[in-house]
């Protein structure tokens, strides 16, 4: 964003490939919305025109795991729910990423019964954990922000001994300081 | 018709004026029921074989004419504080329209068989109301889901909140809140099976 505003019409650019590539990646990311509960309506405030998510190149939700890079978990996972969120990870073509939103998607939050999921990071790769209950739109842009910073730093997460690709599983710090709000808002009649 | 509370142990005194209740008695006259109440809740406990046959007079009755079976639950009376008549019980909400009134109809239960299990327990059966009121068929199947109560003539009697598979009844008292190893048990998806 901007890019063209530093640059003059006959100005060449030069840069590696890599950083073009991840430049878009992290530009465009497509979520696929796994929206159970509460953490859903947080995260269609996220996409909603106060937080914009779309500031973030990540407000295009498909609802097809096939066109989406970013799953998006969001509220509790029962045990019946969770051979369809394994589907839908497997079905994501690569490169992927996935954000645990929330305490029921992390930990099983308040939910201790013998049909939630503990945390859905015992079951599918997480690279970021955002905390709350729910988080506010303000941390899910913070994780989506930090997915972005993934990005930057090396394309596709590193791989351990065994070849297979580690999951991140970097957690936010929850913020509690209240920030402005984007848009001061007046009612004039 | 007895009153199955005792009077003197309840700071809420029991009356039993319901019209349905009479209305019932006279029908049945060579059955056993129980009745009870609470602050304006009328309760008929049935015997088990009785069941569809009060629940077909009491829609059909002109001074009854319950048309509605709001819910269907199921109670587990293990550990319970007061001596009940069976370790579990069958609970129909009946609402009717035209008087804006609502009745309870009970059944108890007791199990013939251990209950950590899924065995299917001969003592855990009761007729269907899903002949009387096609929308019990649901909330049958989630008293059959949660505590193995088996209803006789039901449609289409599976689970319905989990799955086929579900080693258990969950709303038992005796099983575990955090169930026993049911939510742990499950293929891990990792980076290089996708």
């Amino acid at each position: 964003m901007g890019i063209e505003a530093a640059l003059t019409s006959d100005t060449i650019l030069t840069t590696s490939l890599q950083r073009v590539i991840n430049w878009s990646r992290r530009s465009s990311l497509w979520p696929l919305p796994f929206a159970t509960a509460c953490c859903g309506i947080e995260l269609m405030a996220t996409a909603s025109s106060r937080y914009d998510l779309a500031r973030f190149g990540a407000e295009v939700m498909r609802f097809s795991p096939r066109q989406s890079d970013l799953l998006i978990v969001a509220g509790r996972i029962s045990i019946k729910t969770l051979p369809v969120l394994q589907r839908l990870y497997e079905q994501m073509t690569e490169p992927k990423w996935v954000i645990s939103m929330g305490a029921c998607a992390s930990t099983g939050g308040v939910f201790d019964t013998y049909a939630t999921v503990q945390g859905c990071d015992q079951f599918i790769p997480v690279d970021v954990y955002v905390p709350g209950c729910p988080p506010r739109p303000e941390m899910l842009i913070e994780g989506v922000m930090a997915i972005q910073r993934i990005i930057d730093e090396d394309n596709i997460p590193p791989k351990g001994p065994d070849g297979r690709r580690i999951p991140l599983g970097i957690a936010l710090q929850p913020n509690h300081a209240p920030r402005p709000q984007p848009v001061g808002v007046t009612v004039s009649r | 018709m007895t009153d199955s509370s005792d009077k003197t142990a309840n700071p809420n005194p029991v009356n039993l004026d319901h019209p349905t209740f009479a209305r019932v008695k006279e029908a049945f006259r060579d059955h056993q029921f129980s009745a009870t109440e609470f602050r304006g809740q009328s309760t008929l406990i049935v015997q088990p074989d009785d069941l569809l046959e009060v629940m077909r007079f009491m829609r059909d009755d002109e001074q009854c004419q319950y048309n509605f079976l709001s819910d269907v639950i199921g109670v587990d009376y293990e550990g319970y504080e007061a001596d009940m008549p069976g370790r579990f019980a069958v609970i129909y909400n009946l609402c009717a329209y035209g008087r804006d009134d609502r009745f309870f109809v009970k059944v108890f239960l007791s199990p013939s068989l251990p209950t950590d299990g899924i065995e299917e327990d001969p003592a855990l059966w009761v007729e269907s109301v899903t002949s009387l009121w096609p929308g019990a068929e649901w909330t049958e199947r989630e008293v059959f889901d949660m505590f193995g109560i088996r209803f006789r003539n039901h449609p289409d009697l599976r689970r319905i909140l989990t799955w086929g598979e579900f080693p258990a009844h969950p709303l038992r008292k005796d099983y575990p809140l955090r169930g026993r190893g049911e939510r742990e048990q499950y293929r891990v998806v990792d980076r290089t099976s996708s």
